[in-house]
């Protein structure tokens, strides 16, 4: 056994918990996660089925935590994992699983089958069993600060240019303001209306905000690829910034996986409760609607549908507020089946779209979408999340579906009153 | 040893040490799994955790409608089989005395008619979701030996009973004596194989419903 390998079962023994105690001894093998997830519906191929992803971790349970697997360990029966197991594992454990949560929620023993995948993780990046692309990624945000490569200059750049095209204020490093907000590189490279966006609309609801030079990337590529330590270093950077600007909130952009990461992991990664309080940009919106803070006007007329960003919804709990801030702007929302709750992933969470090697699979469970769309035929498609937003725009490309992908945060900025 | 012997071994000695096994056994696994503990959860609540975890438990006793239309054989045999098998050992009015015997409680239990039909019916869906396991390609992929074995060893105890009570096959006191000793070894096995997901699963249900109440989920 190599030396990293050690590591990585020594790893993987440490995140066995209680729960993943619970959940190995509770399956039957019944394979009804298979059919929830999108990597076995579009390719048929059972090595996808969710619960087998977790092969190698549920062998070290077995023979770590249980009697009868210490003994069939002793005496043969049950094989250590191995060196080449948890490479051949790589393709499962990471590109085929977004960590999208649906196995999770039909599982009828209760498994949260995503919850182990990503302590697997933990110990697959230990071993060195982690994809390339995801290295690459979590080397930069360490190094660098965000996962494209991303430094203050680019950011202050296009500070300037917002200033310039919206003629607002962008303010930075101000203390004591309401929301303190956080983007993902994509955002700051693809998508400068997002923050154009969300100057408007803090201007028109009246509220303060600033971004931070020490802190401006939320998306944490150390949760992706199941590193906590330097997760706690990407978060740590957020958390520092937060309590020396005093905000009150930190609103995590467009973007599934930051807002995990930020609003469910952060706390237990640096081990304390938050000073401050965590919101996704909807859920903000949202309660700026619900107090009549948010007044917009004019409607879009032609047909659009949302796509649920799996850790906002499913994983995150925000399933309303974005109908709500559809239906204040569209005429004609109309929605996908499966939409809200269990609604399908655009195959690239996770860290999944930084995966050169999974990029072939991807697209192929990327039919899934496309049947979704074809039942409705939007005129254009909603999102909240810049990583699907790009994956979707992908996926589309590659289909020859033409079906423009925008943002539910420019979207509603669109429709804000004319200042008078 | 003749039949009659047998049997009063089964009915002694047998049924001693396997419920000392299963209890001790049952024990031994909930301590295994459950003394492991699990972390607090640090990040602000969406809201009080409340009764989700009851809820979890409750509610994926049923198959939501999508996971339903793709798996019907699995839910159906599934839930029948489960039911079944929780009527016919509860229900009919020779184990009711038993557990009386040992246990000292007891409740009124069904007309042999209504157990001779459902233990049929139990059979029957063990037998279907069996089937569906040789047949379908995720199942059978992830089946492994044990799955097989618990399968046998939770089937042996209804057709043993069903054939003691219909007198067939072989002298009834010596069927009655297998039936008792196939529930004996179901005993001995249930702690340390797939079928402790009779206990765990309550815990792991509830695990999953606190943590998406933790978040604001409903499911």
């Amino acid at each position: 056994m190599s030396a990293t390998m050690e590591k990585g079962v020594r790893v993987l023994k440490e995140v066995i918990d209680s729960r993943i105690a619970s959940y190995f001894s509770s399956c039957v093998h019944c394979g009804i996660c298979a059919d929830a997830c999108l990597f076995y519906t579009e390719t048929g191929d059972p090595k996808y089925t969710p619960i087998n992803k977790l092969e190698p971790l549920c062998r070290v349970y077995e023979q770590e935590y249980t009697l009868l697997g210490k003994l069939g360990k002793l005496i043969g029966w049950s094989k250590a994992v191995t060196d080449a197991e948890l490479a051949e594992w790589q393709e499962l454990v990471y590109n085929s699983c977004t960590l999208c949560g649906r196995c999770s929620v039909v599982c009828p023993v209760g498994n949260d089958i995503v919850y182990m995948v990503r302590k697997l993780r933990e110990g697959m990046s230990a071993s060195g069993n982690a994809p390339d692309g995801l290295k690459g990624a979590v080397t930069r945000t360490v190094t660098i600060g965000s996962p494209m490569g991303i430094k203050l200059p680019a950011v202050k750049a296009q500070i300037k240019h917002v200033e310039a095209d919206y003629g607002l204020k962008v303010p930075l490093d101000m203390e004591g303001a309401d929301y303190l907000v956080m983007l993902s590189s994509m955002e700051i490279i693809n998508f400068p209306e997002y923050l154009g966006a969300i100057g408007k609309i803090m201007h028109s609801v009246g509220k303060t905000w600033t971004l931070s030079s020490e802190a401006f990337e939320a998306t944490n590529a150390g949760m992706q690829i199941g590193n906590s330590d330097l997760a706690r270093v990407i978060v740590s950077r957020i958390v520092e910034a937060a309590e020396k600007l005093k905000a009150k909130t930190v609103i995590s952009p467009e973007c599934g996986h930051a807002y995990t990461a930020l609003r469910w992991e952060g706390a237990n990664l640096i081990g304390r409760p938050f000073t401050f309080k965590v919101q996704h940009i909807i859920e903000v919106l949202g309660e700026f609607q619900a107090q009549g803070l948010l007044k917009t006007e004019g409607m879009e007329t032609d047909k659009l549908t949302f796509h649920d960003p799996c850790q906002l919804a499913r994983r995150g709990g925000v399933i309303k507020q974005q109908r709500v801030l559809m239906n204040m702007v569209a005429k004609n929302f109309v929605e996908m089946p499966d939409a809200g709750f269990m609604n399908w992933c655009c195959g690239g969470g996770g860290g999944a779209s930084a995966i050169e090697e999974g990029e072939e699979l991807r697209l192929k469970a990327f039919a899934v979408k496309i049947r979704q769309f074809d039942a409705v035929k939007p005129d254009r498609l909603v999102t909240a999340c810049a990583n699907c937003r790009i994956v979707l725009e992908e996926g589309l490309e590659h289909y020859e579906m033409k079906l423009p992908v925008i943002g539910l945060t420019e979207l509603v900025a669109e429709h804000l009153p004319e200042p008078k | 040893m003749n039949d009659l012997a047998f049997l009063t071994w089964v009915r002694g000695t047998g049924l001693d040490i396997a419920l000392s096994v299963f209890v001790f056994g049952v024990l031994w696994r909930l301590i295994e799994i459950y003394g492991l503990g699990a972390k607090k959860d640090l990040a602000e609540p969406r809201r009080a955790d409340g009764a989700s975890g009851w809820h979890t438990i409750w509610r994926r006793s049923f198959p939501q409608k999508e996971a339903m239309k793709k798996a019907p054989v699995t839910y159906i045999g599934g839930i029948v089989f489960h039911i079944g098998l929780g009527i016919v050992v509860f229900f009919f009015v020779p184990h009711i005395l038993l557990i009386k015997g040992v246990f000292g409680l007891s409740w009124p239990g069904l007309p042999s008619q209504i157990i001779d039909l459902v233990t049929v019916v139990t059979m029957a869906a063990m037998i279907l979701v069996l089937v569906d396991r040789l047949v379908k390609p995720v199942k059978r992929f992830l089946s492994t030996k044990a799955d097989y074995i618990t399968w046998a060893l939770t089937f042996m105890p209804l057709l043993t009973g069903w054939l003691a009570v219909q007198h067939l096959l072989l002298p009834y006191t010596l069927m009655l004596a297998i039936h008792i000793l196939s529930v004996e070894i179901l005993l001995i096995v249930l702690p340390f194989s797939k079928l402790f997901h009779a206990f765990t699963t309550f815990g792991s249900r509830w695990y999953n419903g606190e943590v998406n109440g933790h978040k604001g989920v409903a499911v």
